[in-house]
């Protein structure tokens, strides 16, 4: 089996679910091409010639020196038509979201996203806000899967020796037509999330933006921070900041008091590395009790005034 | 300025998901529907578009069985000025490409400037719809935005990245743009918007004469996940379920 692995970097390093797709290739197939693009790359290509895989292969150009959709769409399309993988594959990033549905359509060839496991010849992928799953399958001979992190150890990464090469497109103005600007980070609030040991995280079971006081008093009696996963952020209901997830911080606490949160895997990749995980929530399919150590089945609105009122007290 | 808002009806988050019994999909006959949340705020986001530049049109595209008209004459309420239903009887979850090439079939002869969709569906999640059909039409994309402003013949956006980065990309028109949730606050369609809807055009297509190129994928089953850790189910009383999260914060997790 033929697989071609594209990779993401920045500032100089190799994405976390880039190393983990490696892995998964490894996994699916026996001969791997990994591919790089862009500016910056020289330690993220001396990591892939250090893995177990069949080659590297670059591409430079100038059009490319900074990520855009038009030009990396364009390239993979070439590569792909080049070397005609059996499955491409790449970790399951914003950057993936943004240009491999395009590689998708030039090449007519599905895309299956968001794969969370692999069961022999069906990707598996979590569907109606994490409450099912589904196992997915390609129809056509050529595949395109981004794996969510976690799905594949980067321990499992098996090491060794190979070449890289450099791979020329051919890539001009026509093709490349938008222009994009330097990343850039906004101010950040003065809350560290990551190294918090005692996390309070509200969901959207909190019902309304009234009750958010709730969880701060929490924190406040227990001496824990405060965070939040998406929708409670998108409602404006609390600063940016404090949101857990693949938009926001990866945290580890000793203890992750989750007050309704459903537990969406966009939120699970941000706090699985808890060491305790205690969830309350009045849904009892919510996918959060998955990952939970201890599962409350009950309403957050009547438990943690009553839990602040008795801890008060003792 | 003529704007494209693709929204999908899917199951709401409160309603209940009862495995069909091919065990590939959901038994739709007891199923609440509700606009897919993230395409509510692409809604707003056209909305707010045409109202800063004082002009421009807004049609709604959806496509599904009959019960989608019911989120086009929402969007028309809030104020989009036409709809287009894109009728789909059979069951089409599983394949973003032939949805999209159907879309694009739909949407070629309107000539849209810009196609707004939301980031993903709250059903299959696939992300994909905007940026497929954006490629298939020729158009510029950008996704996850979280700002727009639009100029004459360009649209400049605000990318959200990873790990709280940002980036700004210029895209020429036509384009199509896929819009992160929360960047602005939804309205509630107005009575007057509501009474008004009424009379707006809605126009079908039906897929029969839409190209129909071959399915390349397919959900083969649909299983409840299985817990990955032994949990501890805390119930009953109150009293009782305070009490043993003290306990356990107190003696096993030893935080307080």
């Amino acid at each position: 089996m033929n697989i071609l692995v594209v990779i993401e970097h920045s500032q100089g390093s190799i994405h976390r679910l880039s190393k983990e797709a490696i892995v998964g290739a490894q996994n699916l197939g026996d001969t791997v091409t990994a591919l790089v693009i862009g500016d910056g790359s020289e330690e993220t290509i001396s990591f892939l010639k250090g893995c177990d895989i069949e080659r590297v292969l670059t591409v430079d150009h100038e059009l490319v020196e900074s990520y855009n959709a038009d030009g990396y769409s364009e390239i993979v399309r070439q590569v792909i038509e080049t070397i005609s993988p059996e499955i491409v594959i790449a970790g399951h990033t914003y950057q993936t979201r943004d240009f491999m549905p395009r590689v998708s359509a030039k090449l007519r060839i599905p895309f299956i996203p968001d794969v969370v496991s692999v069961n022999n010849n069906s990707y598996i992928k979590q569907v109606l806000n994490a409450k099912l799953n589904a196992e997915i399958s390609s129809l056509a001979d050529q595949f395109i899967l981004s794996f969510q992190s976690a799905a594949f150890s980067e321990e499992g990464l098996k090491l060794g020796s190979c070449d890289s090469e450099v791979y020329k497109p051919s890539l001009d103005l026509s093709v490349v037509r938008s222009t994009s600007e330097e990343p850039f980070q906004e101010e950040a609030g003065d809350v560290d999330l990551e190294s918090a040991e005692l996390l309070v995280s509200v969901g959207r079971g909190i019902e309304k933006e009234e009750n958010i006081s709730m969880a701060f008093d929490l924190a406040k009696v227990i001496g824990a921070e405060v965070s939040a996963s998406r929708p409670v952020v998108d409602s404006g209901w609390i600063e940016s900041f404090r949101q857990v997830g693949s938009s926001g911080s990866n945290v580890a606490p000793k203890l992750y008091f989750s007050l309704g949160i459903s537990g969406a895997i966009q939120h699970v990749v941000g706090m699985k590395g808890a060491k305790s995980i205690l969830a309350i929530n009045k849904d009892p399919d919510a996918p959060i009790f998955e990952i939970a150590d201890y599962a409350v089945i009950g309403d957050v609105l009547e438990i943690v005034p009553r839990l602040i009122e008795a801890l008060d007290k003792s | 300025m003529k704007i494209a808002v693709l929204v999908k009806q899917v199951p709401g988050s409160e309603s209940s998901l009862p495995i069909n019994e091919s065990n590939d999909w959901i038994d739709e006959s007891s199923i609440t529907y509700v606009m897919n949340p993230p395409d509510n705020f692409a809604l707003e986001e056209a909305l707010i578009i045409k109202e800063k530049m004082g002009s421009g049109e807004i049609v709604v595209v959806s496509m599904g069985p009959s019960r989608v008209q019911k989120v086009i004459r929402e969007g028309l309420a809030k104020g989009a000025d036409r709809g287009i239903h894109i009728q789909e009887d059979e069951n089409t979850e599983t394949d973003p490409l032939t949805i999209s090439e159907r879309f694009t079939e739909a949407l070629k002869s309107e000539n849209f400037d810009l196609i707004l969709t939301g980031l993903q569906s709250d059903d299959t999640g696939m992300g994909q719809t905007g940026v497929l059909i954006g490629e298939m039409l020729g158009f510029s994309t950008a996704t996850l935005v979280i700002e727009t402003d639009l100029k004459q013949d360009k649209i400049r956006v605000k990318r959200e990245l990873e790990s709280g980065w940002f980036q700004w990309v210029e895209l020429p028109l036509p384009a199509s743009i896929s819009i992160q949730s929360g960047l602005n606050t939804p309205r509630y369609p107005s009575l007057k918007g509501i009474m008004s809807a009424k009379k707006k055009e809605i126009k079908t297509f039906s897929t029969s004469n839409l190209a129909r190129g071959a399915k390349i994928q397919a959900i083969d089953k649909i299983f409840i996940p299985t817990a990955s850790k032994q949990t501890e189910v805390i119930d009953g009383e109150l009293d009782h379920v305070v009490g043993r999260i003290i306990d356990i914060m107190k003696s096993e997790v030893k935080v307080i």
